[in-house]
């Protein structure tokens, strides 16, 4: 069948489980809508978190970026898991037992201040809405790349398919509707893997497949990855570090206290009945994103022997630029794949130095894309990867659109503006609150704003420097005061922003231009993608700081700490 | 139903919780940071099968751990919950 045809099927189909589980499962009650009444399975909770965390960003974008950057690109890998082990071990069990609906009304209790309160609403706005900016963007590519339509038309389908499932279910439609899209995006992602994996080295599991020999050789995949990169100029695979390894390890630590902070990741652990649900939900939702994370390295360095091998079948002989494949003339088109022969003799040289190569751009957001063609799998493969990429997409996006809209209307209408306010109203008021969401960021999907490619970075950095440290202060110690946490989330706060900033230039030109001149002013040499680490630090230095001079919190602040650390009596997450 | 705990069994079962968490931490930190960036050079000396050590650490064993690490915690925890009777129903 065509290709064109095959994908409308597979993605409409999708797209109909989605709506038909929004129906079916409409939300009621605000204890519905924010936490889905606080009876989801740990491990359906767990799956449904994974399809939340895991947004275009982690399907589409981030193969490719580790088969341009090599052992670099292991930042990702572990920070994005890693942050999971802190959420488990340090906020999740806690904030569960608290048992309210959002993460600012914590900090808004803990602290006993409105203020403190407001601070978090704003955090988790800014850091939130950067996000969604992203996937609304993802989601208006890969509709306009695979169903053909322009990319604003894309944007609005996907716009009305968010606002119907989000807006009609709450929390409880976007959990079932998430599973359903975990089940889509991972067998999207590892389908193609298998298949690239048995092709090239004879082993259907693709993390073993990276560690095994050439199909009918000796030599091991890595080994020729090496020696082939090596070969064109580029530093080895294996071991080509990140700028630094201060730079690696701040960029880690970023991308994990960024994780444990975000809180559209957090409000998914107070959906599960029991503190020892969230332990385990945590858990389970490492488990679902482990089996993509171990994926992708694999998908990343078959990606691009396979790339390099089809510019160069036998070392030394280039393919002729006439006799390129199928997926490379498509690709082209979209601009994210480009040729220019420098030296006029029809061949394809590929290098790494910038005066002779010819493959002038190979944008690394293609690869798990393009990977299906590249590897000449079958149409329904390449069809179910588009529809995995817009669950990825969808998912992430719906769950943020959560986060915000509770923290307008429970947090800023129902907490500050209008306490007396009925659930009936406030549930309409959060279904306003997210159509107008949805809106605001579909409108800047429509006009992204330069920053788009370091939009994701920022969101991580903003959370890690803001809403991580107050929480885990809030839980830790029962001396940190009012004060404390509000001069510790907006030093850290205004700090990272400063930084990123300061450094924006670099961010918005592509990724090549790493190699400019800034690099020398950075901070200790990391990269502002990476500088979250150091927001928190700064968070932590001055709310300690702060609460050494102001006066320690109430009595019952201390009993509210002892309280959550203790999971007896945890009640399902309650109204006050 | 679990009973009132008092203050002293209260701060025996968070500093056991501590320990516990500790030394998952510990954990946490060598094999990322540990085996997966600072160490990763001497690491990288040794292979299993086509890997070498270091970067298998960061880019497959790194996260494997993690999975393994966040089930300890919930199994000890467990346990913990059970001989301080403070478990839920």
């Amino acid at each position: 069948m065509e290709l064109q045809t095959l994908t409308y099927l597979v993605v409409g189909f999708t797209f109909s489980i989605y709506i038909g589980i929004a129906i079916w499962s409409r939300a009621g009650s605000t204890k519905e809508f924010y936490v889905a009444g606080g009876g989801i399975h740990p491990v359906a909770n767990g799956m449904a978190t994974a399809a939340d965390w895991m947004s275009a960003a982690s399907f589409i974008g981030m193969a490719g970026l580790i088969a341009y950057m090599g052992y670099g690109g292991s930042v990702f890998l572990m920070g994005w898991t890693g942050g999971f082990v802190i959420l488990a071990l340090l906020l999740a069990p806690y904030l569960r037992k608290y048992g309210k609906f959002t993460v600012p009304e914590f900090i808004g209790d803990r602290f006993y201040s409105r203020t403190a309160r407001a601070v978090a609403v704003l955090c988790l706005i800014i850091c939130s809405t950067t996000y969604v900016i992203g996937q609304m963007k993802g989601i208006g590519v890969a509709f306009s790349r695979f169903l053909e339509v322009d990319y604003n038309i894309g944007l609005l389908i996907g716009m009305c398919i968010v606002f119907f499932y989000a807006v009609l279910g709450g929390m409880k439609g976007i959990t079932y509707t998430q599973i359903a899209q975990y089940c889509v995006l991972i067998l999207a992602y590892t389908i193609p893997a298998i298949f690239i994996s048995l092709q090239l080295t004879g082993n259907p599991i693709p993390q073993l497949g990276l560690g095994s020999t050439l199909a009918s050789t000796d030599t091991y995949l890595l080994d020729k990855l090496d020696q082939m990169v090596m070969d064109i100029g580029f530093h080895e695979y294996t071991t080509d570090v990140r700028l630094s390894k201060l730079n690696m390890f701040a960029y880690t630590a970023s991308l994990m206290i960024g994780t444990a902070g975000l809180p559209h990741v957090i409000i998914r652990f107070f959906t599960v009945p029991r503190v020892r649900d969230a332990r385990s939900s945590a858990g389970w939702a490492l488990v679902f994103i482990a089996i993509l994370y171990t994926t992708a390295p694999a998908v990343a360095g078959m990606a691009r022997l396979n790339l390099m091998q089809t510019i160069e079948p036998e070392p030394g002989q280039y393919l002729q630029y006439e006799d390129r494949p199928e997926w490379f003339r498509n690709w082209e088109t979209t601009g994210l794949l480009e040729f220019e022969d420098k030296n006029n003799d029809g061949d394809m040289y590929y290098s790494a130095n910038p005066q002779t190569n010819e493959l002038v751009t190979v944008d690394p957001d293609i690869i798990v894309l393009a990977n299906p063609e590249i590897a000449q799998l079958p149409n329904w493969v390449i069809a179910l990867v588009a529809a995995g990429g817009l669950a990825a997409a969808l998912s992430t996006a719906a769950g943020l659109l959560l986060a915000i809209s509770s923290a307008i209307s429970h947090d800023l209408l129902k907490g500050m503006i209008r306490p007396g306010i009925s659930e009936k109203n406030e549930l309409l008021a959060s279904r306003v609150a997210m159509a107008v969401t949805i809106v605001g960021a579909g409108y800047l999907g429509f006009n992204p704003p330069d920053f788009a490619a370091g939009t994701v970075a920022l969101a991580f950095g903003l959370a890690a420097s803001s809403i991580f440290p107050v929480l885990m202060m809030g839980i830790f110690s029962s001396r940190v005061n009012k004060e404390g946490a509000i001069a510790g989330m907006l030093a850290g706060l205004g700090v990272t922003l400063f930084y990123v900033f300061q450094h924006k230039g670099i961010m918005f030109v592509a990724s090549t231009a790493f190699l400019g001149d800034m690099p020398e002013n950075w901070f200790l040499g990391i990269e502002p993608n990476a500088f979250g680490a150091v927001g928190a630090l700064v968070n932590f230095a001055v709310a300690f700081g702060v609460t050494a001079v102001t006066q320690a919190p109430p009595a019952e602040v201390r009993e509210l700490v002892q309280h959550i650390r203790v999971p007896a009596g945890a009640e399902a997450a309650v109204d006050h | 139903m679990a009973k009132k705990m008092t203050e002293e069994q209260a701060r025996a079962y968070w500093h056991r919780n501590l320990a516990l968490m500790l030394k998952l931490l510990i954990v946490w930190f060598v094999v990322s940071f540990g085996c997966g960036i600072l160490l990763v050079d001497a690491l990288n000396q040794f292979q299993i099968g086509g890997y070498k050590l270091g970067f298998w650490f960061a880019q497959q064993g790194a996260i494997y751990v993690f999975v393994v690490l966040i089930f300890i915690y919930r199994w000890r925890m467990a346990v913990l919950d059970r001989e301080f009777d403070v478990e839920e129903d």
